[in-house]
């Protein structure tokens, strides 16, 4: 089931947001179909009617009284920005992005 | 060497309280041997003396009493610390310095406890020899050429060169039992939810559990009881009573005591020695009145393909907020670039090879077409490893499997083949996937390579004081790690 070609590497770079190089690329694409081809061996359990488990302990429903508590000030929570100004993150353009 | 790197944790509070020595008496000793060895060993990625010998001071000055106040810990890089750089081993946290502190951060700082440091390890935990450390691998002090284990291969290694008496790890996958095993050294991994997660930086949700570790069962046991208990800034946090812990690690009575040996954790893929070495600590605690039986768990055979889908599955959600925008590195940024390409480039140069491949297979698994065979049917086969420790637990108290299929490798020998590095967490994943606890403690020594063996001892949901009572047992039969690390090579 698993043959990765190196378009599906940069699909998935793609989605996962890393500029990946050629050559990284052409390594990835190695690397992943040895790995996937491993870890296939999952469906070779028979498990059509086990539900699936997604937390070891269940707990449910946490709530929390709705008061106000102390949290990070602005200047603590831009003490690692990249880039502030006047209280603020500095991102780069995010509108038309497709050019 | 000073005495005072030699002795464990609950000596050296004791003698702390008593006045026989200062607080900052010992935190200079510790911080004079990571003087003396961190530029071989490179368990540490940060030192904060003046930190640590404030706290030290605070004790000594009575502000701060308790049973660990005064001892000094490494406390591994993927724990945040308010005003201490926290990296996680990876390029793009570099310089980050953490606005707030981990609530198992805050505990051990009321508690009294010296954080000396920041150990290394792998970039987010992702590894199992520190060799995907972005600043490169820490070495075991049994012999340099050797990994400490992974991911917290820099807490055991510190603990191991006597550069701290109690240190902090966190386990996905096996990252705190492996790095124990290999060392002589003791590591626990609570019960899921029975450790705050809050403050630690996340890899894989479900599965990451932070943990004590030291030379000593009973000093394990001290700092778990520091740094366990209900928090409400973990949603997954248990509330309920910490299990009885130090009572357990005093104890070590395990008459009577039904122990399981895990059929499919023995076999093919673990070497002699280990195996060899396993087998003489189950006898020795045959000896001692356990009952010992072998159970089946046939489902563990499946542990680690489940958790290389869950866990990268998990980590390629939770490393999306690693995007140049909020903190640490920003990459590209050149006024034109748009946000997703300055995201991109700051990813690329940010993270390393092996976090990449995580992220990558993560994405393959969660993504339209391949969700429901792969990460959906790991899912299912989680369900089936639980049911196996469940039906387990009906006829015996405890599992029993050795903690590592071999003793510590080489460096370099397996950083080229993730599949050959994964394959070191064959033992311990299982109870990561069920979400019970497991410590390993030290088995001895194999005979072929005389290096370390570790013990594990898994227990139900809720009952770490169990895997506690037979470390325990297992020290007093075949000795502790301060015992095995007394032979070891002189730094």
């Amino acid at each position: 089931m698993a043959s990765i070609a190196r378009g599906d590497v940069e699909h998935l770079a793609r989605l996962a947001r890393i500029a990946m190089t050629s050559d990284e690329i052409d390594a990835m694409a190695g690397q992943l179909d040895v790995i996937l081809g491993a870890v296939a061996r999952v469906q070779e359990v028979a498990a059509a009617d086990i539900p699936p488990t997604s937390h070891a302990v269940p707990v449910v429903n946490v709530f929390r009284a709705d008061e106000p508590a102390p949290c990070l000030t602005a200047a603590e929570a831009l003490s690692g920005a990249p880039a502030a100004e006047s209280g603020r993150f500095v991102v780069p353009r995010i509108l038309d992005e497709e050019r | 060497m000073s005495d005072l790197t030699r002795r464990g944790a609950a000596d050296l509070a004791a003698a702390i309280a008593a006045k026989e020595v200062s607080a900052v008496e010992v935190t200079e000793a510790h911080l004079e041997r990571i003087a003396a060895v961190d530029e071989r060993v490179h368990a540490f990625l940060q030192i904060d003396a003046d930190g640590a010998l404030a706290q030290a001071r605070a004790v000594d000055a009575g502000d701060i009493t308790g049973p660990l106040a005064g001892v000094p810990l490494a406390l591994k890089d993927i724990v945040v610390t308010r005003g201490i750089p926290t990296t996680a081993g990876s390029r793009i946290l570099e310089g980050w310095v953490p606005p707030y502190d981990a609530t198992i951060t805050e505990r051990m700082r009321a508690a009294g406890i010296v954080i000396l440091g920041k150990t290394n390890c792998d970039e987010f935990a992702m590894g199992s020899s520190t060799e995907y450390s972005a600043f490169g691998p820490s070495r075991n002090p049994w012999d340099l050429d050797r990994t400490p284990g992974g991911s917290g291969g820099g807490s055991s290694a510190s603990l191991a060169a006597f550069e701290a008496a109690l240190a902090i790890g966190t386990d996905t996958g096996g990252s705190i039992r492996q790095p124990g095993a290999l060392t002589s050294t003791v590591g626990m991994k609570p019960t899921y939810g029975g450790v705050s997660r809050y403050g630690l930086i996340a890899f894989s949700s479900s599965l990451d559990q932070a943990g004590p570790c030291g030379r000593s069962v009973l000093d394990a046991a001290l700092l778990h009881e520091v740094i366990a208990g209900h928090d409400p800034r973990d949603s997954t946090s248990i509330d309920a009573p910490v299990p009885p812990v130090v009572d357990a690690a005093r104890s070590g009575d395990i008459s009577g005591l039904r122990i399981g040996v895990v059929t499919e954790l023995t076999g093919e893929g673990y070497q002699p020695e280990v195996r060899a070495a396993f087998e003489t600590a189950v006898e020795a605690l045959r000896d001692a009145g356990a009952k010992v039986e072998e159970i089946s768990c046939p489902h563990f055979d499946y542990a680690l393909p489940a958790y290389y889908l869950i866990a990268p599955s998990e980590a390629s959600s939770n490393l999306a907020r690693f995007d140049g925008m909020r903190y640490g590195l920003r990459v590209g940024d050149d006024g034109v670039a748009s946000a997703e390409e300055v995201m991109a480039a700051t990813r690329e140069a940010g993270f390393g090879p092996e976090v990449k491949r995580r992220i990558m297979l993560g994405t393959y698994a969660l993504s339209a077409g391949y969700y429901d065979a792969y990460y959906g049917q790991a899912q299912k086969v989680r369900t089936l490893i639980s049911r196996d420790f469940e039906s387990a637990f009906g006829s015996v108290d405890v599992l029993v499997s050795p903690t590592t299929p071999t003793v510590a490798f080489e460096i370099g020998s397996r950083v080229d083949d993730p599949l050959a590095m994964y394959v070191a967490d064959l033992a311990t994943i299982p109870s990561n996937l069920y979400g019970g606890p497991a410590i390993s403690v030290p088995a001895g020594l194999g005979k072929d390579t005389g290096l370390p063996v570790g013990l594990q001892v898994m227990a139900p949901v809720m009952a770490d004081d169990r895997c506690y009572r037979v470390g325990a047992a297992v020290e007093r039969l075949l000795g502790s790690g301060a015992d095995f690390l007394a032979g070891a090579p002189a730094l």
